[in-house]
Parts: C-alpha cells; structure tokens; sequence
C-alpha cells in the first residue's frame, strides 16, 4: 500500500495516531495496525495535526482508551469514530 | 549486524574506554563557576563545567552532590581533570575520588588565595593537562566496551512508534554482547511501571524498582503537587505532539528498553553499575539535562536521545546523539536530529533497519563525529538537588 496516514499500535486499541501533516476533516484515512500488518480506513471528522491521535470507535464518558494494547486514560466527553481523541476528551487515570 | 564492530576510543588507566578527550575544569560549588571559566577561557582544549550547587548541602542531598562531581571528573571521556572549590576540605574530597581512576586531577582552593591566583596556578596545571591528554591516540577497541545510557525528551506519539523502538532494538541487539545500557525517569514511568517491573532481571530487582518508582510517588509527587500534574507531565511539548496522559508517554518511553533485554539493577542516582554489563535502571528525575548529567556521572560514555518534538539537549562531557522518527520536526528542525527514522511510520523503514542505522552512527560518534548537540554548543550541566540546603 502507499504511505499510510494513520497507525494503530495493536489489535484491539481503540485509538490510532496520524503520522502525516495536514490531515483534514472528512478525509478518509488509510490505516495500518502493526501488529497484524493489517489495513483499514477511518473518515475524520476533524483537522487532526500529525502525531494526534483518531477515536476508531464510539466512546461514553468514563470509558478506558487502550493503546499499545493498555489503559492511558478515560473519556470524559462523548466521542465518536473519527473524532480528535486528546485533552479535551482524555484524561489521566493516575496523579 | 556485525557482532564485532570495533571503534576507535581512548582506553584509560582503570580500563574503561572514552570516546572523548576532554580536560574538564570541575567547580565543586557555584562560588567557585567564575574561576574554572576563567582557566577554560585561557588554556584551551579544556572545558568548564559550571553549575548552581554546592554550598551548605547536607545528608543523602550531599552525598548526591560528591557522586556527581567526582562521577563526573571519573567519566572515560574525562582525560583530566581540575577541580576548584571555595576551601580545600570538600575540593580534595572530589579531587581523591576521582583520582581513584588513575588520571591526573588536581584541586585548587580560592580562600586565603583570591581567585587571581587561583586561576593562575589552576591554569599552569590545566596547561601541562592540555598537552599531556592531546599526545594520548585512541585505539582499537570492541564497540560493545562502550557504556551507552538513553533518556527521552519532548516525545510526542512518533517516539512510542519510532524511535524509543529504535533504540530499544539497539539495546536488544548489544547488551547481550556485552554493552553497559542505562534507563531513568521514575515518574515518566507510571502507566507502564508494572511492564518495567516485569522487564527485571530477578524478582529481587523488580521489588527495588517497585519500591524506587512508589517512592518518586510519595516522596517527590504527592508530596509536592499542586495539580494533577496536567500542566508538567505530560509537558505542554508533549501535548502538542499527540501526547495526552502520562500513561500514554510512558508507555512510548518504555519502548527504549526493547523487547527482550533484562534489567539488572536499579541504581540511584549518579551510581555507577557494578554488577557486570547489562541493562541498567536509575532513579531520576525525567528532565533532560538532570537525567543525563546523572547518567554521565555514572560513567556512561554516550547518550541516545529519542526525541519527538525536537529536544535540544547536549551534555558537556557526552555526546548525546539525537534520533527522531517525526517527519515534520526532521523538517523543520534537521540541524538537531543525527539519526532520522521517519522512513518508520511511512512504513518505508523497519524497526530492525532503523536499529542498525543507529548503531552505525553510535560507531561513527564514538569515532569522534561531532554530534548535532556538540556541533551547536549544547553543554547542558544540570545537577539534581534533592532537597534545599541547610
């Protein structure tokens, strides 16, 4: 495939990180799970700056986001596929 | 990868093998900064190692101190060493550890002298150092001699994805052969210090590092917080580059340590490891320039520095060698970045070629290529005070 837009660590996280500049909303994005070398797409629906990270899943408030196969936080605002996951959907489960 | 690559290194008198050459002019406390830059400024070929501390420290704090400014004139990339403090007691202190190596080192005082005189006499010595340390050549050695210590900085979501993993593949591919490998950064940890514990050599050492890490928590955290930390861990780099918790960065920083390789021991501080060549964890603080001045005092002769956003970061007496895989930040900040594994996340690139192109630039730095740091004058000195003094 061509260079992917978005990579997902492992199976089973429910967030990917986009590794290209000047991601878009409505673009679909191709993406790529390292794990199993697998490839999908996602339609964002935000601008989404390189290194910020994609909801590929639905998502409530108080809901674990999983990355490298583990727990980096909890949602705190209703997120939908697509969406811009970060600050001001996710925070920390510690400190 | 050959597992018998050599590089060419000045081995010292206790053994240990330098990649640099310098003639350091170590003050044992801040009063005594303005007199080691005057001796640097006049002899060349030596270099000053100014810092904040020094002055009226007591108990562990104070131990601290003396394991690094005599770690630091001890390093293998320290050929010799001037030290300069205020008043003889403290300054033969440093100055009989570190001739504890073998080099030469000699300390000057500046009360009952003036600093006119110091720096004169000071200067005369570092002189006979200069010429002495620049007839000594480097010879063959095996690259796997090298003690080679890690720290990341400003990371963002690339560095979990690129290049922690390229330096954990280095480590993977070395410590096995023999190489001295080194990590830090307690609190950058939590989130992932259950994977870190389970990354231990014995049960024993897991229970060090899970007592070392609970102990970052009360004592330096909790006990000083004032938030929930949003605002500092992750930093406000971090968050711009993707990073929203601390669970999510020290998931990426762990990727510095590979997949396979062992730590074990967990040293505080400053320690130098004594228990043979492997991996290593020290108890540090997660800021770059204390990290690594922390590392270097421990005898480490080179640093690899993940970065993501584009940390800066250089340290006075080792190199520190920059590895980004973030394509804008190669872009827009290139003269920072040695080793570019962007080619990862554009899939043109695997972690195991990426490994590779690292310990061949680690071969090239330890054979005296300049670093990106070093190049730009990146000398960063920053010694961890663990409390204010009496």
């Amino acid at each position: 495939m061509s260079i992917p837009q978005l990579l997902v660590h492992h199976r089973g996280d429910n967030v990917g990180v986009v590794v290209v500049e000047g991601v878009t909303a409505g673009q679909t994005l191709q993406g790529v799970v390292l794990d199993g070398d697998t490839d999908f797409e996602v339609i964002t629906n935000h601008d989404i700056p390189i290194g910020h990270k994609v909801a590929l899943t639905d998502f409530t408030v108080g809901d674990d986001v999983i990355k490298y196969g583990q727990v980096i936080g909890r949602i705190v605002a209703e997120v939908k596929r697509g969406d811009h996951v970060h600050t001001q959907n996710l925070k920390t489960k510690r400190w | 990868m050959s597992s018998n690559r050599k590089i060419w290194a000045w081995r010292r008198e206790n053994g240990r093998i330098g990649v640099r050459n310098h003639v350091a002019i170590l003050p044992l406390d801040d009063i005594s900064n303005a007199a080691c830059e005057a001796v640097a400024a006049h002899i060349q070929g030596t270099i000053a190692l100014p810092h904040a501390y020094g002055r009226l420290q007591f108990g562990e704090d104070l131990d601290l101190h003396f394991r690094t400014m005599i770690g630091t004139g001890s390093n293998p990339n320290v050929a010799a060493c001037v030290v300069i403090g205020i008043e003889p007691g403290w300054t033969q202190k440093v100055v009989e550890g570190i001739a504890k190596t073998g080099k030469p080192v000699e300390g000057f005082w500046i009360e009952g002298n003036g600093d006119i005189s110091t720096v004169a006499a000071a200067s005369r010595a570092a002189k006979e150092m200069v010429h002495w340390a620049s007839e000594k050549v480097r010879e063959e050695c095996d690259l796997t001699e090298l003690w080679v210590a890690a720290k990341c900085g400003e990371s963002d979501t690339t560095t979990g994805l690129a290049s922690c993993p390229t330096v954990g593949n280095m480590y993977d591919k070395l410590v096995p052969l023999g190489l001295y490998g080194c990590f830090g950064e307690t609190s950058e940890l939590t989130g992932a210090e259950h994977l870190a514990a389970a990354r231990a050599a014995t049960p024993e050492v897991a229970e060090k590092f899970m007592r070392t890490w609970q102990a970052y928590q009360d004592e330096v955290i909790e006990a000083h917080k004032t938030s929930d930390l949003s605002d500092s861990q992750p930093t406000k780099g971090n968050i711009a580059g993707g990073l929203t918790t601390i669970e999510e960065k020290a998931l990426g920083n762990l990727e510095k340590i590979g997949k396979h390789v062992k730590f074990i021991d967990v040293l505080a501080p400053a320690e130098a490891p004594a228990k043979g060549p492997g991996l290593y964890f020290m108890d540090t603080s997660s800021a770059a320039a204390e990290c690594c001045t922390l590392q270097a005092a421990a005898g480490y002769a080179l640093h690899i520095f993940p970065t993501g956003q584009g940390n800066v970061i250089g340290n006075p007496i080792m190199p520190v060698i920059k590895v980004t895989g973030n394509p804008k930040t190669v872009r827009v900040m290139s003269e920072h970045i040695d080793v570019d594994v962007s080619g990862v996340v554009r899939r043109e690139m695997t972690i195991d070629q990426a490994g590779d192109k690292l310990i061949d630039m680690i071969v090239r730095t330890a054979n005296g290529r300049l670093t990106a740091a070093e190049a730009l004058g990146h000398r960063e000195f920053v010694m961890t005070k663990l409390y204010r003094s009496a």
